[in-house]
């Protein structure tokens, strides 16, 4: 960052970006498009099963390619499960460089590993799972794990208690979180920000909503909303959307039933979608995140493009600074 | 390692003697307290804080104190991706760390650029620009890896030498403990690797 | 949300002079795009933003795509007269499209939550100055992704506020996500080379020591 301060008061700003520009684009231009896959888990490393999920919509989307029942089911306990994770995590980093040196982060972590563990004996790996197929999923659950997952998600709202106790009626977090960083919703909308910094704002706008794309639909779950758009609110949505995740994990335990998880059709090796190009986005846990492809006919997608949520979410980060400060 | 008679040793710890010698001692002190510098890269910093949180607790081999200067550091875990625009900052925050100082490249990406090697913007191995002492494979490397290196590290710090022919390279004063660093080219780094530090293998073709 | 050829009518109507010609998708997502004209994009953009049955007001993705020269080879069979007599002749023309770089927008409605309507714009070449018109001061979101396309693609945005390099260094002069870009040769071992890089690595092999009989192979070349 290039900051101009002026004592404690930020005058200007300027964010540098690029240091972990990793040609993401240029690679999956030149890959097929299966072994783009696990690359998208290493986009955003805390949710790779949301990576995942997006990218295989947009090829599902390019493809028209339908997916059998459970594995939609699946994806949206994974799903959730990861915002679950993110969400704790997010928290515990936040205090932590607020100064509350590592206590709340490992408070985090301790539930972050349990959701790991799942994680791991589904797809072998603690945090690149590379899960999703065009198509489905890649495996399916091992034995009792449904039963693991059940469990953790009946125990995570005391956790979420726990952390709520400790952190949102915490002076020093509402001094220096309340009134800090405000943003107005009309500037969000037109910056293109997204997730839940957006609904901070008091803007209602949930892909899990809007696009209804996956299950979403058949759940029953609320959007929770802010009201000053400031970093306490930011705050706050994280904890009250992770007990919105429960309710739609509780949900989900119910209603899934055995079945296929791929569809049989899908030839996975040497795939071709036709020519054409598609945009598909899903509800990532940092905002919208979106995939454009366009195929030529080949087994490399012609333009490979990742909308990335958290850098767009960055176009306002002067503003939020330049804001009157309280002190 | 000891240069003292372990018979004797064991013979005097039963009279209540307890022997040691300044390199052991030494030695013992800095392995059990290395202080890593915090900074990370990409995905295998999650598993370095990981590594550092409630289950895998690096406490319990001394090495949880991550300070925020290399002023105050002893060991740099070099976690993730390191890209080109980032090579010349880390070679910079090596050069300003204190001697006796040490390097682990945790995951592939740091030790050849992974899975990212064909990228026009990633370096293919921090091992270009600065030497490092224990690499860990994986993508990320197990939090397990991780102690394992740190172990490894320990042991290495445990087994070099204050005094005599084959002393650390730290007290040397030939050797040196900076290296330069990289400046942005136009179309890469320059230079692209530091030929010192780097070779590439030879390649045996008979 | 109404169809887009009502859309492309009512632009018409609303900003004099445009010319859109609507991009068919023939794939299965069936997202057609409007190909904009550069001049009167700004216009066309405050219509989508802030007509209030469109009302376009999060510009969700900005992306720039490089279109290489194309040579299309068509083979016609063709009657001739040759010599009096009629014969039939293969003949090949050869037809050359000029690349271009694309730079296209995904443009949703938070307020009607409706969309998405795909808009792109085209240079007429790939030189290296080649500009676009900056959609910036209309939707904010574009600030940082046009300032990526520029540095990866090299498309000028003109009217942009803040147009310098984002994630390559302001010293670096390629825009490595065209396609004809080529890294710098930066060799280095690999255990099992194949295709391109093997072409590569065979200019950095040392040559084959060129043995003539079989006196000359001793245990230590059969490895
Ligand atoms: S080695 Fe793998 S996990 Fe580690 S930084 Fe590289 S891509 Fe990420």
């Amino acid at each position: 960052m290039n900051v101009a301060l002026e004592g404690e008061i930020v005058r200007r700003l300027k964010p540098v970006f690029g240091y972990l520009h990793r040609n993401h684009e240029k690679i999956g231009e030149n890959a097929t498009y299966l072994s783009s896959m696990p690359y998208t888990d290493r986009l955003d490393y805390f949710c790779s099963m949301t990576n995942n999920w997006a990218y295989a919509l947009s090829v599902e989307k390019l493809a028209g390619i339908e997916v059998p029942e459970r594995a939609e089911y699946l994806r949206v306990i994974l799903a959730e499960l990861t915002r679950l994770q993110n969400h704790a995590s997010l928290l515990g980093f936040l205090l932590n460089d607020m100064g509350a040196w590592g206590t709340p982060l490992m408070y985090a972590f301790r539930e972050r590993e349990k959701i790991l563990d799942l994680f791991e004996s589904l797809s072998g790996s603690r945090m690149m799972c590379d899960y999703m197929r065009f198509g489905g999923c890649r495996c399916d659950t091992p034995p009792g794990w449904m039963e693991y997952a059940r469990k953790l998600v009946d125990a995570f709202p005391r956790f979420i208690e726990e952390l709520e106790k400790l952190v949102v009626g915490n002076e020093v977090v509402i001094a220096r979180t309340q009134n800090v960083g405000k943003l107005s919703a009309e500037l969000a909308i037109n910056a293109g920000i997204t997730g839940p910094m957006l609904r901070a704002c008091g803007v209602n706008y949930d892909l899990r909503k809007v696009d209804g794309y996956g299950f979403y639909p058949r759940f029953k779950f609320r959007i929770p909303l802010g009201e000053h758009g400031d970093t306490y609110d930011r705050l706050m949505m994280r904890v009250l959307e992770m007990r919105e995740s429960v309710v739609i994990l509780k949900q989900a335990f119910e209603q899934i039933q055995d079945g296929p998880i791929m569809n049989p059709k899908v030839k996975i090796r040497a795939f071709r979608p036709p020519v054409g190009e598609a945009y598909g986005r899903i509800e990532a846990p940092k905002g919208e995140l979106g995939f454009y492809l366009i195929s030529d006919g080949g087994t490399n997608p012609y333009r490979y493009r990742v909308r990335p949520p958290s850098f767009i979410n960055l176009t306002v980060l002067e503003d939020l600074n330049l804001n009157p400060h309280p002190y | 390692m000891s240069d003292i008679d372990e018979g004797l040793r064991k013979e005097l710890q039963r009279q209540g003697v307890w022997v040691t010698s300044m390199q052991e001692l030494y030695n013992w002190g800095r392995k059990n307290s290395i202080w890593p510098l915090q900074f990370g890269l990409a995905c295998c910093a999650i598993e370095m804080i990981a590594t550092a949180a409630s289950r895998y607790d690096i406490a319990r081999f001394g090495g949880e104190v991550f300070r925020p200067s290399p002023r105050q550091a002893d060991l740099m875990i070099v976690a993730g991706t390191v890209t080109k625009k980032m090579a010349p900052q880390i070679v910079r925050l090596y050069n300003q760390m204190p001697d006796p100082k040490y390097v682990i490249s945790m995951g592939a990406c740091a030790i050849s650029g992974g899975p990212f090697k064909q990228g026009y913007n990633v370096l293919k191995g921090i091992d270009r620009y600065i030497p490092v002492d224990v690499y860990i494979p994986g993508c990320p490397p197990r939090p397990e890896a991780l102690l394992h290196a740190f172990m490894e590290l320990q042991r290495k710090i445990d087994s070099q030498r204050l005094t005599g022919a084959n002393k650390a390279e730290h007290l040397d004063p030939a050797e040196p403990s900076e290296f330069p660093v990289p400046s942005f080219g136009e179309h890469d780094l320059e230079p692209p690797a530091n030929r010192e530090v780097f070779q590439p293998p030879k390649i045996e073709r008979s | 949300m109404e169809a887009l050829e009502q859309v492309k009518s009512r632009i018409e109507a609303a900003v004099p002079g445009v010319k859109i010609d609507i991009v068919q998708n023939p794939g299965p997502a069936n997202q057609p795009s409007l190909l904009i004209d550069n001049e009167h994009a700004p216009a066309i953009a405050q219509f989508l933003r802030d007509d209030p049955a469109l009302r376009f007001d999060f510009c969700s993705n900005v992306t720039g795509v490089d279109w290489l020269d194309r040579t299309v080879k068509k083979t016609v069979k063709v009657k001739k007269s040759i010599d009096g007599e009629e014969k039939e002749v293969t003949e090949t023309t050869e037809e050359h499209f000029p690349g271009y770089l694309e730079a296209v927008y995904h443009l949703y409605s938070m307020t009607q939550k409706h969309g998405p309507v795909v808009i792109r714009m085209r240079t007429p070449n790939r030189a290296d100055g080649a500009r676009l018109p900056s959609l910036t001061p209309i939707w904010r979101s574009a600030e940082l992704q046009e300032r990526e396309i520029f540095d990866l693609y090299g498309i000028r945005f003109e009217g942009h506020p803040d147009l310098r390099r984002i994630l390559m260094w302001d010293e670096f002069v390629d825009h490595p996500m065209r396609k004809d870009y080529r890294e710098p040769d930066d060799y280095e071992y690999e255990p099992t080379p194949h295709d391109d890089v093997l072409e590569r690595t065979k200019q950095h092999y040392p040559a084959r020591p060129q043995l003539d009989g079989a006196e000359e192979i001793t245990a230590t070349d059969l490895h």
